[in-house]
């Protein structure tokens, strides 16, 4: 089932806008309290906003690109009047009073905002389970978390939930849940779509991305989203060009990347087989396929941490209790006050990261951890740029490993970071990837392309979707 | 004992907008909590968007201090918790500043170097009710372009650092980016050290008294503790305004680590030589440029010409009178007489109830000897304490000068009434005559000008003693 032949029919009046929400909803009825996978439901302006489109139809008048089709937003993005919590107790009760710009652009095409999903809080995490509001389970195996931190989203769409949704995407967290639900998961170029409305966790990796079932869908959702805001003084005017058209298989004239360090120490055999198998389904297709290598791949996920909590540590300070979020009230002065209100309305992933990127920004150690971060960040960027002269795209796994059972990692931070090892560097250089599954439902392949490139690295994901139906 | 003293002068400038959204910054007299968006309230998700308008008045003070204009500079993110702070950082710039390597003189021995501006956001502001257990949060302010202007340590006294801010105030109101009569656009912080002790940092400073009494107060406490031996702690000091004194800050107060560190929501931002060019060609004239001009082109004197230049409003005014009246005349009549009434009652000129076309009536009268240099003192003053026209005035308060034919009536019945004093003239006491004037100007309350009044006295008097 192709969801975009679903909207052309509500556009012709063929189908209804309200009775093809009802099945979602009948579907979210039927599974989500074993999924878990929205914090915040929107049932009731769903249908009411169903209704208004069905009549704008039905009334001869122009609908949008996404008519009257519902969308999951991952709760790390700002919905007016539509609770935003980010995952977090912090924010548990945060009805915010605009949108961001993506939604605004989802709403002028009239996009359907069905839920509001899990997340890790405040983006930090890779399964899921560090929401204030519970743990969401992998459909595909309800004992398995589904990635994160847009865990929520992913499991959403594997379950039937809603045809779209959006994820946002600092070190994986669109691409690490799309490989372990069996969902196409897109992490654009940086700067391509707006952030203005996501909740920061690290401005310099945050990017919004899409979660579907099929990258057609994928394709559809970015030309809505993508694009320069002048809200957004980092993003960029993108090609005038629809990628959803760019659509491709022909894939004779180019040359894969096989970048050696993606196969490495700690990714698992069954993995590196999987995708291997999707690299030869290429080549069968024409492709040249060559080995590239990322040599300062081994500094990637120690510098990334270092980058994002940096960040974070800011990006997060702004929660004091005063104006919006978690708030005690209990008579202090503002010091004890805000230590207070930090300590009850964070949680132990978010408090842990906060205080070490506190301690990586601070006098003495700034040149140590920070900076340094920054210059293997320079590294990156020179070494992916190298192998993206040599080949068109870079294919390889998203995760190192399939999904692993809820609770499995969550006491041992380190190994759940190290599940990042693959995904983080794309976010450190700010290109664009894709996850789509391969032949293994829950193992994704990584296709990772220059600025800009969305078009083609979709479009080479359609020939492993295709391969693999 | 050697006094040192550097300013950090922040300055609000006149943007129509705030310095990283849309909000407006005319807050003074609006509602607390409506000139805000979420950019200026820090809500999640909100992202800062550089105000263009703020780097070009930026500029424009950054080359009329002479400063170096960086063609690329960067926002930093300066991070500490404050309930009027609502990002928990502020933005500011910090290695990469807009200018450098500045100096503004003060006078022809005196120049002051200026080691960096750089443009900021001012925080929101809080409000402690008076016996309130709470204070209250107003972020219209919030998001304020600030230019912080700081200055190598070369000021050796508090009047001097006074002297100082009234410059900046003057240069930057000169050039329309700043507007000193608005209440907390202009505060510093100043750092001031004696020889042999500890340097301070004295914190709240809002208005140049304000500097002078801080760092006067500065000086007796430091000298005070060196006489005795004590140590003078390198340490941060808040300015109570009302007792105008300093205090020391708590410890935990002082002990910052801003972990400054590159914003990551702001691009660099690129600053051209052609785009500076441009900037600096539409630089409008100066104090110091005006001051020279005035002197060559009107026919004054260098202090007349130094009080002129003192501020664009009063300058404007002396040189558009100048183009109708003697700019001489005018130029007395302004320095002296008007600047004089308009000290005396803490009034500036725009603020004032006089306008060009009534001090130029006023000085037209006085040419033509309808009024005396009294009455039109009179008249300025009755139009700076309560408003009206000087043809009103002269009329309703008699201000008209006396006419000669009235004149001569008027002495002859005084030469009648004094004739002890006439005789006493005509004896050869010369001194006399300044009694019998003394008598017609009180006899015409003033109206009389009294040189012609001596003139006709010694007319008529010499007709005595033939
Ligand atoms: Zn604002």
């Amino acid at each position: 089932m192709n969801h975009i032949e679903s909207i052309l029919k509500i556009k012709k009046g063929e189908l209804s806008s309200l009775e093809y929400l009802e099945k979602f909803i009948d579907q979210i009825n039927k599974k989500e309290d074993e999924i878990n996978a929205f914090i915040t439901l929107n049932e009731e302006k769903a249908r009411e906003k169903a209704k208004e489109i069905d009549k704008k139809i039905n009334n001869g008048k122009e609908v949008g690109k996404l008519a009257g089709t519902p969308i999951a937003i991952k709760d790390s993005i700002i919905t007016k009047n539509l609770r935003t919590t980010c995952g977090s107790q912090m924010l548990k009760d945060f009805s915010p009073q605009y949108d961001a710009d993506v939604i605004k652009k989802i709403k002028k095409e009239d996009g359907i905002i069905i839920g509001k999903t899990n997340c890790d809080e405040f983006c930090m995490g890779t399964s899921t389970e560090t929401s204030y509001f519970g743990p969401t389970h992998n459909p595909i195996d309800h004992e398995k978390v589904p990635g994160g931190s847009s865990g929520g989203s992913a499991a959403a769409i594997k379950y039937g939930a809603s045809p779209f949704s959006l994820g946002s995407d600092t070190g994986g967290s669109v691409r690490c849940p799309a490989s372990f639900c069996g969902t196409v998961g897109l992490k654009p170029t940086y700067g391509s779509i707006s952030r203005y409305g996501l909740i920061a966790y690290a401005s310099s990796l945050d990017q919004i991305g899409t979660i579907t079932n099929t990258i057609e869908e994928s394709a559809y959702l970015f030309d809505v989203i993508k694009g320069k805001t002048k809200n957004d003084s980092t993003s960029l005017k993108y090609p005038d060009r629809d990628v959803y058209e760019e659509l491709d298989t022909d894939i004779s004239q180019k040359t894969i990347g096989v970048p050696q360090e993606f196969f490495g120490e700690g990714v698992d055999q069954e993995v590196n087989e999987e995708v291997k198998k999707s690299i030869k389904d290429l080549e069968d297709q024409g492709a040249k396929i060559k080995s590239v290598n990322i040599p300062s791949m081994e500094y990637a996920l120690a510098a990334y941490y270092l980058v994002a909590i940096g960040e974070a540590s800011s990006n997060l300070a702004r929660f004091d209790g005063v104006r919006y979020g978690h708030y005690s009230n209990k008579n202090k002065d503002w010091e004890d006050y805000f230590s207070e209100v930090r300590r009850e309305g964070f949680g132990k992933e978010v408090k842990r990261r906060i205080m070490l990127g506190t301690y990586a920004l601070s006098a003495g150690y700034y040149e140590k951890y920070y900076q340094k971060a920054l210059k293997i960040r320079t590294l990156l960027k020179n070494d992916f740029e190298r192998a993206l002269n040599e080949s068109d795209l870079l294919v390889a796994p998203t995760m190192p490993f399939k999904p692993f059972e809820l609770g499995e990692k969550i006491e041992d931070p380190l190994s759940l970071y190290f599940a990042d090892i693959l995904t983080v560097p794309i976010n450190m250089v700010g290109l664009p990837a894709l996850s789509v599954p391969s032949k293994e439902e829950d193992i994704g392949i990584q296709i990772i392309g220059e600025p800009f490139s969305e078009g083609e690295i979709l479009s080479t994901g359609k020939i492993i979707e295709e391969e693999n139906q | 004992m050697n006094v040192t003293i550097g300013l950090e002068v922040h300055v609000q400038l006149l943007t129509k907008s705030k310095l990283f959204c849309n909000c407006g910054t005319n807050y003074r007299d609006s509602e607390p909590n409506t000139h805000t968006c979420p950019v200026c309230l820090g809500l999640p998700g909100s992202l800062p968007v550089l105000n263009k308008k703020a780097i070009e008045y930026g500029t424009m003070a950054g080359l009329a201090l002479n400063c170096d204009i960086a063609n690329e500079m960067q926002f930093h993110r300066k991070n500490y918790f404050y309930p009027d702070l609502p990002k928990g950082f502020q933005i500011t710039q910090y290695d990469r500043p807009l200018g450098q390597n500045g100096e503004i003189r003060l006078d022809q021995d005196k120049k002051i170097r200026i080691k960096r501006i750089h443009l900021e956001e001012d925080p929101g502001r809080l409000v402690h009710p008076p016996s309130a257990r709470y204070s209250l949060i107003d972020y219209n302010r919030s998001g304020v372009p600030l230019l912080e202007i700081v200055t190598k340590p070369d000021m050796d006294s508090p009047q001097e650092a006074r002297s100082f801010l009234k410059k900046i105030r003057e240069t930057l109101e000169f050039l329309d980016i700043f507007d000193g009569s608005l209440d907390g656009a202009m505060r510093c912080d100043a750092n001031i050290s004696l020889e042999g002790g500890g340097r301070a940092e004295v914190k709240n400073i809002s208005s140049y008294k304000g500097a002078e009494k801080a760092l006067s107060y500065e000086i007796t406490r430091q000298k005070n503790l060196l006489r005795r031996g004590k140590e003078v702690k390198r340490e941060t000091r808040h300015f109570d305004e009302s007792q105008e004194i300093t205090r020391s800050m708590r410890e935990k107060e002082q002990e910052h680590d801003y972990r400054y560190f590159p914003e990551p929501d702001l691009p660099l931002i690129q600053l051209t030589e052609e785009k500076i060019n441009s900037i600096k060609e539409k630089l409008p004239e100066l104090p110091e440029e005006k001051r020279k001009r005035f002197l060559d082109q009107y026919e004054i004197t260098k202090d007349q010409a130094k009080s002129l230049t003192t501020s664009k409003t009063l300058a404007n005014f002396f040189e558009e009178i100048s183009q109708q009246v003697n700019p001489k005349k005018t130029a007395t009549w302004v320095t002296d007489s008007l600047m004089g009434e308009l000290n005396y009652r803490d009034q500036s000129l725009s603020e004032s109830n006089m306008n060009k076309q009534k001090f130029i009536y006023i000085l037209e009268k006085l040419r033509d000897g309808d009024i005396t240099e009294k009455g039109a003192t009179k008249i300025i003053r009755h139009i700076l304490d309560e408003g009206g026209h000087p043809k009103e005035i002269i009329k309703q308060k008699d201000f008209k000068a006396i006419k000669s034919q009235n004149l001569d009536q008027i002495i002859h019945k005084i030469l009648e009434k004094n004739s002890e004093a006439v005789e006493d003239y005509i004896k050869g006491k010369e001194e006399a005559i300044n009694y019998l004037v003394g008598q017609v100007m009180s006899e015409t309350k003033g109206k009389a000008k009294p040189a012609d009044t001596r003139k006709k006295l010694q007319k008529i008097l010499e007709g005595y003693d033939g």
